[in-house]
């Protein structure tokens, strides 16, 4: 076939969080390059089902990559080898006939394997429960234009907060941090007027709980900025580190 | 034309005018102290919009609130997705807006068979949802001057939709799920990732719990509250191809419909006339470009047969094609409202297009979406700004940059068109519900796109944030209150009553029944078997014989899928086929109501198109008469068995009930 | 303490003396530059530092610094390995922008650490700790002299110049991001400038180191 290719899929498999895991190694037979790459594994999976095996486990939701949901470290890039685009975003055209393409799970002692290529990113939910808010009762606001915000800071805010909370950042960094994830929501905050008044308790809340997660330590190598599908910015860190500083030595 | 329908259900809706009626009914409902408000438990299920923006506001009043989603986190649910913006009528934009404008536009965009008291009810709080984004901290575009930017989407004559980049359903979730994280960080949200509600409990009348099973270790849990909330979205994958993401399911809502909750309406089905068209068999979903494109975009097929011909073999390209040899159906049929008519129309006009020979790809099933025009008016980098993350989405897709010039004719330059087909996107009905928003079971509210209320037989674009919102901050947590005010003496509930013991067993022997059928099918093949059956027989234009061929081989998927289903592994421990053959049971049974609603509502609406009733030019033709209600189904025991039909009459006092125009 | 038990505070303490072995990094190359123009003049300064107490003070300051910096970059080294976790991946691959420096701050620093035991043996052992202890230095040109004299110092000091080179390209800026002065603008000139500073002052380093070798094995004479 013309637009189609072959290839072997090395796959990472693990039957539980405590079980030992291992690669397998599986053909595939022409693959049409206009198949997404979650569609490739659904045809996998349907093989494997065939064969009266259990599917690989991995997840997914929205398929159109907003969700944040899917993950996979593909050819040794979080998300496969596309800048800006998540894994369920990837088409099979960005592979070649006859190569091996390995795809394994998050690896992280914050984010631990459920099952296969499926990790538990719950620590992102806990380090925003710390303070990845603006305390307000419903109902209490004032008129939308009462407030109005520079367009420059504005869109500021608007591209650190188009962070999907896909973990990809930790997944990439040799440091296991989350220093990216984290700063996006702080900057989002410290950038508009609402999130002013609570920006220091936010920042040593977030960062604490972050901590205590048990993930790693910024040492900027931008691994994460480079391969985030959201394409956040480095900056954004900096900020954060401004705000925690600055947090810090007001106290 | 109302008197020929008795009523038999009540639908609350309060006293008064219509402009009145919200306030009237705040002012005179019940309220629970805050002292009773600690005592009251309540679930809700799903973490959208709506469900999110309930629980969090829910749990500010001080209820204790028990939150459900299937996914990994309450963020990843599929609101998540809307991309274009969220309707206000705010005015901003000194055009001409008003609370009754927005309401006159989405009862006539919903072709007269919304509730016009809901709907009243949507267009007034709707000022209210801008004003709690933006205190949130939702980065909504702005202008240079600082103040909230507008744009104008499908069906409305002003610009009204306030959007955040191409990502509005995103941040709206995230500021919901950021108030829901502060309340689940204060101990009055608790927040359950990766269950699924499997069943409702019902003891005494009322809704009292649920079944969940924890989708990571497989076992179910049981849920006791003083009401229930459900908040699970639509069905429309029951198409097995459509815009939901992949887990959107419609089992809690039938889980709801088997226990008596009528459903309402469910052949209103919309289906979005900007999609990227399907390329093959192994697709797994369709994606959306948003109905913002249609601003800038031109809608075209060629006006030669033969041109249409030559893109079907792909000997031409879009961009070969001069201008005068375009065929701008759209503009040409509707001159008022041109590429921004509402999206059942758009889309039945590219169906109409496409049957008639002249789709423009490989399949013949796509139309062209040009950026040409603007692009030579405003500059790529104009256009770039505006949709630049939509083009680059596309390109990533389709291997196509509809931002870059592919050929110039005559001195004028030609872009690489868009092309689009309508996909199933949005569901207009759900589990029928009274003015308070609850169920025909007491104790049982629905809310957001799993309810039926607001939308009529067709949604305007940006109006389902608007409502999902709406419903979880402003509505429910007013008028669970009137419902809760006489339950704060019941104490909280224990899980281990015969009811709970009842409920589980049923779940236990319906997962014990899909590990042991033992056939030979995957979940999927018979899921996309489903889809073309919808498709193909309830899709976009539906007929009297169609649909009864549609229930017939429907019956038969059924049997295949209860002797010829395999499920791998075990229903200990995670399993992701027994999830997906749990939902596809019943996405079988809702492909049915479908069917049964389209084949008993002899008229097209909306969403809604049955061929035999169309105008000469292909307009749908309502009818008044007979189907001026929202029909409800009501469960009849078992799923074999067709469900009864129960009928709510719509009465209108501030609009007058007319036909619809696109035209002039 | 905030400087110790957050992940910010401990990269603080990273930057912060960083930034200040950056800064004795210049006084060092250029007081060492003045030997170029002449060793009396060098023997001056020598003479200037020796175990003054004000030398003293900015000797212990000096030696402090490096010891935070080298025990924080253990310390979190060791808790970046735990929270990558026990597996690691089968196939890794470094986005281009990724600088190599950037991800071997550690073997690098360890690199230079060696080199500068060795410095340190060959100069400080020689000049200010024989002072301190009340005995008789060695003069700096005389120390020069002792060291540059042998052919395997030169190369050795070229390796750790190297290896400084790349761990400060990246070190002057990460001290800068994250000490929070660095914006998406800044970045990049941080890295511009912590580029040439590297190499300018390496340079320096480079030139004096050959220039000595040169000069006390007499093979050339000015």
């Amino acid at each position: 076939m013309e637009n189609a290719i072959s290839f072997n899929i090395k796959v990472w498999r693990q039957a539980g969080p405590k079980e030992q895991g291992r690669f397998e190694v599986y053909q595939m037979q022409d693959i049409p390059t206009d198949t997404s790459f979650l569609e490739m594994l659904d045809i996998l999976n349907e093989q494997l089902i065939e064969q009266g095996k259990e599917p690989i486990a991995f997840d997914h939701d929205c398929r159109e990559g907003i969700c944040g949901m899917c993950s996979l470290y593909i050819n040794g890039h979080p998300h496969g080898p596309a800048t800006g685009a998540t894994t369920c975003q990837l088409y099979m055209r960005r592979f070649h006939d006859g190569e091996t393409i390995t795809v394994e799970p998050w690896r992280s002692a914050a984010f631990p394997v459920i099952r296969d290529l499926m990790v538990n990113r719950n620590a992102f939910d806990q380090i925003q429960q710390a303070g990845g808010y603006v305390s307000f009762n419903t109902g209490g606001a004032q008129d939308a234009n009462a407030l109005p915000i520079s367009k420059v800071d504005a869109d500021e805010a608007m591209d650190s907060a188009s962070c999907i909370g896909c973990g990809a950042c930790v997944a990439a960094c040799k440091n296991g941090s989350a220093m990216l994830f984290v700063s996006a929501k702080v900057s989002q905050f410290a950038l508009l007027p609402q999130g002013k008044p609570e920006a220091a308790r936010r920042v040593k809340a977030m960062l604490q709980k972050m901590d205590e997660l048990g993930f790693g330590n910024c040492t900027n190598t931008g691994a994460c900025a480079a391969e985030c599908p959201k394409q956040i910015k480095l900056s954004n860190i900096s900020r954060l580190n401004r705000e925690y500083i600055c947090a810090k030595l007001a106290d | 034309m109302e008197e020929n329908i008795k009523p038999v259900i009540d639908s609350r809706i309060p006293e008064g005018p219509v402009a009145e009626k919200w306030t009237n009914y705040k002012a005179h409902q019940k309220l629970v102290n805050p002292a009773n408000k600690r005592r009251l438990d309540i679930i809700v299920v799903g973490t959208g919009l709506a469900g999110a923006s309930a629980a969090a506001t829910l749990g500010e009043m001080g209820f204790n609130v028990l939150n459900f989603c299937i996914q990994d986190s309450p963020r990843r649910a599929h609101s998540i997705a809307a991309q274009g913006g969220i309707n206000a009528a705010k005015n901003y934009q000194n055009d001409g807006d008003s609370v009754y404008r927005l309401f006159y536009d989405t009862v006539k965009g919903g072709d007269y068979r919304a509730r016009e008291a809901n709907v009243y009810r949507l267009a007034e709080v709707s000022n209210n949802i801008i004003d709690q984004c933006v205190a949130q901290g939702v980065p909504f575009a702005r202008e240079y001057g600082g103040l909230l930017a507008n744009r104008s989407f499908g069906g409305a004559q002003v610009s009204r939709t306030f959007y955040a980049k191409g990502q509005t359903g995103q941040q709206l979730l995230l500021g919901a799920y950021s108030s829901l994280n502060r309340q689940i960080a204060a101990g009055k949200v608790k927040s359950y990732n990766r269950y699924e509600m499997h069943e409702l409990v019902i003891i005494d009348g009322r809704a009292r719990g649920i079944i969940a099973r924890n989708l990571v270790t497989g076992k179910l849990e049981r849920f006791a509250a003083h009401a229930v909330v459900i908040a699970t979205g639509g069905y429309g994958n029951t198409y097995f191809l459509s815009t939901n993401a992949m887990g959107c399911n419609v089992s809690a809502a039938m889980a709801c419909y088997r226990h008596g909750a009528y459903f309402a309406n469910p052949a209103y089905v919309q289906i979005h006339p900007t999609c990227i068209p399907v390329h093959g068999d192994k697709q797994s979903k369709l994606t959306l470009m948003s109905e913002s494109l249609r601003n800038d975009g031109r809608i075209w097929v060629p006006k030669d047969i033969e041109d249409a011909k030559k893109l079907q073999k792909g000997e031409i390209k879009g961009s070969d094609i001069p201008e005068e040899k375009r065929d701008y159906y759209l503009e040409r049929r509707y001159p008022a409202f041109g590429n921004l008519v509402p999206r059942d129309v758009a889309s039945r006009a590219a169906k109409e297009r496409c049957d008639k020979g002249y789709g423009v790809n490989n399949t013949g099933q796509a139309v062209f979406l040009d950026f040409s025009e603007a692009i030579n008016r405003l500059g790529i980098d104009v256009i770039r700004q505006r949709y630049g993350n939509l083009f680059d989405m596309y390109e990533e897709i389709t291997d196509v940059n509809p931002g870059e010039q592919a050929s110039e004719i005559d001195g004028v330059k030609y872009y690489n068109p868009m092309m689009i087909y309508p996909a199933i996107h949005y569901t207009m009905g759900g589990i029928w519900v009274d003015y308070e928003l609850q169920t025909s079971i007491k104790g049982l509210f629905a809310i957001g796109e799993c309810n039926f209320s607001d939308h009529g037989a067709n949604r305007l674009g940006a109006s389902a944030l608007m409502q999902g919102l709406a419903d979880g901050y402003f509505v429910l947590p007013y008028t669970i209150q009137n419902y809760l005010s006489d339950q704060i003496t019941v104490p909280h509930f224990t899980t281990d009553g015969p009811e709970f013991d009842e409920a589980e067993k049923r779940v236990q022997a319906n997962l014990d029944h899909l590990m042991n059928i033992q056939g030979k099918r995957s979940v999927d093949s018979i899921h996309k078997e489903l889809g073309h059956i919808m498709w193909d027989y309830v899709g976009m234009a539906r007929t009297k014989e169609s649909l009864e061929t549609a229930l017939k081989k429907l019956r038969d998927l059924r049997e295949e899928f209860e002797n010829n289903l395999f499920v791998p592994g075990s229903k200990e421990g995670m399993n992701i086929e027994l999830d997906k053959a749990f939902r596809l049971r019943d996405f079988i049974t809702m492909g049915e109501l479908i069917a049964y609603d389209a084949l008993n509502r002899n008229e097209s609406c909306g969403g809604h198109f049955r061929e035999e009733y169309q105008t000469p030019e292909g307009e749908a033709k309502r009818d008044d008469e007979n189907y001026f209600y929202v029909a409800c189904w009501k469960y009849e025991g078992t799923d074999e068995k067709a469900p009864s039909l129960i009928k709510e009459p719509l009465h209108y006092e501030a609009i007058k009930v007319q036909t619809r125009n696109y035209k002039s | 303490m905030w400087l110790t038990n957050s992940s910010v505070g401990r990269k603080v303490v990273m930057s912060v003396t960083g930034l200040f072995l950056i800064l004795f990094l210049t006084f060092h190359a250029l007081m060492n530059a003045v030997a170029l123009f002449g060793f009396k003049y060098y023997e001056a300064i020598c003479e200037f530092l020796g175990a003054n107490w004000y030398a003293l003070v900015g000797t212990a300051i000096l030696a402090g610094g490096f010891v935070l910096h080298i025990i924080f970059a253990f310390w979190l080294t060791f808790q970046n390995r735990k929270a990558r976790g026990n597996d690691r991946y089968e196939e890794s691959a470094k986005p281009a922008s990724v600088e190599w420096a950037s991800q071997n701050m550690l073997v690098l620093g360890i690199i230079v650490l060696c080199f500068m035991g060795l410095h340190l043996c060959q100069f400080w052992a020689k000049m200010q700790l024989p002072e301190i202890m009340g005995e008789h230095p060695l003069s700096g040109t005389d120390a020069l002299a002792l060291a540059f004299g042998n052919w395997w110092t030169l190369p050795i000091y070229l390796v750790g110049f190297c290896a400084l080179w790349f761990h400060i390209t990246h070190g002057f800026w990460s001290a800068f991001q994250t000490i929070g002065t660095a914006n998406e603008k800044w970045i990049c000139r941080f890295k511009c400038i912590g580029w040439w500073w590297a190499t300018i002052v390496m340079g320096l380093f480079a030139i004096e180191a050959i220039y000595f070798t040169l000069h006390f094995n007499n093979i050339i004479n000015c």
